[in-house]
């Protein structure tokens, strides 16, 4: 049912860009994007490039449409009946709404606001998303959930107590858990919504240091409501406010010269 | 200290013993009962009664060990009509279901755990006896595999609706199918609230006595197979306590022990089986 209000809404005029080559900088685009809560709109025109190998952060108030912009990325908006898209997103020059969801979520992965590893063992979340895809025998299982824990810097943590609980971790720990999940099925891009809002500063430092690394393997965007972790980790910023796009730049410009007097108000705390 | 206040205390204190006393009365109906059973049903239980057939009129002795089977064949198949429409069926209505048709299934599944069990009965025995001519452990399993079906519904709706969203979130964002999400992810996280539901509706039907009279009937003998008609414990409670011998009382109190042995013991077993899995509540 969520599915065919997707593709109901779907413009009809396609892939008329394929004409030219996709450039390699550019992992994602969206153009002339709304969006809509039911007869709500809460996304007006939103148009943005997702720099390849780079993490790009979102900003702006609560409610300002971020978040729901993150989430039409990778599709996860159709958990919400009545939740439909205008407009156009492409991943690598592919129109994102006519892929199968399941392979754009496979390329696309997320890491969300609170720590969710399933009531399962270590091991087993990390193996989850390569047992549901089809992914690696017992062997290479072994191997790729070493890879992914490593990259996510909590193999050395929890490398003795694979088959525990993971609700054994703590917060910051299971917050590593998922991205190590998501990273196991080894996504061309990653969406963070403020992967560290449940988190206290130390552990928030290190999901920082460890995205800084992930830049090599993935794509990255963060949602936050934090400001300095938007400076300090991102390397292009997107401010947004009421649905809209207001500014969106490499993150150096945003906070030391904005080009619009709403971005300057809400970095220097002055609303928001 | 005012009038108010000392009124106020009053109540309070009455409203407290009150609440206290009907609290214990449960507890204490409930031991009573226990008590009763124990003492009645273990001074008549040996081992005679676990492998012997019922002894002919007019001898002493004898067992029930053919209702002992019976009860437990008709669990059976009544598991095999309950369990999964009862899973799928809650599953349903937690995870996929529209607003109107949920709706529509919810009320009916209430209305259908409100049916009295000797309805159930005649149900059974006119749709499966009737047209077989003769009674059979079949229709018995059937009427109590009916029964089993809201509860089973319903508690696994409940013990779904308690999983938190974020971890479908999690499973779908990796790529996972909604029925893939539910299966690997939503329902195991529910498992034990799922099995604790299904054996407090097996518990239930165990005892029912009402919907086996006119479809499982009764048999004194070994029964040859599931067409047949089957002696369960429930309705040897029942004939043998109305009975006019003595000795029938003193079985149909052992035979009430056994029962809520056996019902003990699926339930401690399967609680055993599921608690090794990892819960999603954070104790």
């Amino acid at each position: 049912m969520l599915m065919k209000t997707s593709e109901e809404s779907r413009p009809t005029e396609r892939a008329a860009g394929t004409a030219t080559p996709w450039p390699a900088d550019i992992k994602m685009r969206a153009a002339g994007l709304d969006f809509y809560y039911g007869g709500k709109q809460a996304l007006y025109t939103v148009g943005l490039q997702v720099p390849t190998g780079r993490i790009t952060a979102l900003i702006g108030p609560s409610g300002c449409g971020k978040t729901t912009f993150l989430r039409i990325l990778n599709r996860m908006y159709e958990t919400v009946p009545q939740a439909r898209p205008e407009g156009e997103v492409l991943l690598d020059g592919e129109d994102i709404f006519s892929l199968d969801v399941v392979s754009l979520r496979r390329r696309v992965g997320m890491v969300f606001q609170k720590p969710n590893p399933f009531p399962k063992s270590i091991f087993d979340n990390i193996a989850y998303g390569l047992r549901i895809n089809g992914m690696g025998g017992q062997g290479t299982m072994a191997e790729a959930v070493e890879k992914s824990l490593k990259r996510a810097a909590l193999w050395e943590e929890v490398k003795d107590q694979l088959h525990k609980s993971a609700y054994a971790l703590s917060g910051g720990q299971q917050q590593r858990l998922c991205i190590a999940r998501a990273l196991a099925v080894e996504p061309e891009v990653l969406l963070l919504d403020e992967p560290c809002s449940a988190l206290d500063p130390i552990a928030t430092a290190k999901i920082e240091e460890l995205l800084f690394n992930l830049k090599d393997i993935c794509t990255m965007v963060i949602v936050t409501h934090n400001m300095q972790q938007a400076a300090r980790a991102a390397d292009f910023t997107g401010f947004f406010l009421m649905g809209r796009l207001i500014e969106f730049n490499k993150t150096a410009v945003i906070f030391k010269t904005p080009a619009r007097k709403e971005t300057e108000d809400y970095i220097t705390g002055r609303f928001g | 200290m005012s009038f108010r206040t000392r009124w106020r205390k009053t109540v309070n204190v009455i409203m407290l013993s009150l609440t206290g006393l009907c609290a214990l009365f449960t507890v204490s109906a409930l031991f009573f009962i226990l008590g009763y059973l124990v003492y009645y049903g273990g001074k008549s239980l040996n081992w005679a009664f676990f492998v012997n057939l019922p002894a002919p009129v007019g001898e002493s002795g004898g067992g029930m060990a053919n209702a002992i089977v019976g009860s437990g064949k008709l669990l059976l198949l009544a598991s095999l009509v309950g369990v999964p429409i009862g899973l799928l069926g809650g599953v349903y209505l937690a995870e996929f279901g529209g607003w109107t048709f949920s709706f529509i299934v919810r009320y009916t599944t209430d209305l259908l755990n409100g049916v009295p069990s000797i309805v159930m009965g005649i149900f059974a025995y006119t749709i499966i006896v009737i047209p077989m001519k003769h009674f059979s452990a079949f229709a018995g399993g059937m009427a109590l595999g009916v029964m089993m079906i809201p509860i089973a519904v319903r508690t696994t709706e409940e013990s779904l609706r308690a999983v938190p969203g974020m971890l479908r979130e999690g499973a779908l964002a990796l790529g996972a199918s909604k029925w893939k999400t539910v299966a690997t992810v939503v329902v195991p996280a529910a498992i034990r609230g799922i099995v604790t539901g299904i054996m407090l509706t097996l518990a239930r039907v165990a005892g029912e006595t009402a919907p086996l009279l006119f479809t499982a009937f009764s048999n004194h003998f070994w029964s040859s197979g599931w067409n047949q008609p089957i002696d369960t414990l429930p309705v040897m409670i029942y004939t043998y306590a109305v009975g006019p011998y003595d000795d029938w009382h003193r079985q149909a109190w052992a035979a009430g022990l056994v029962l809520l042995g056996l019902v003990l013991v699926a339930n401690i077993g399967a609680r055993l089986v599921v608690s090794r899995g990892i819960s999603f509540r954070r104790v």
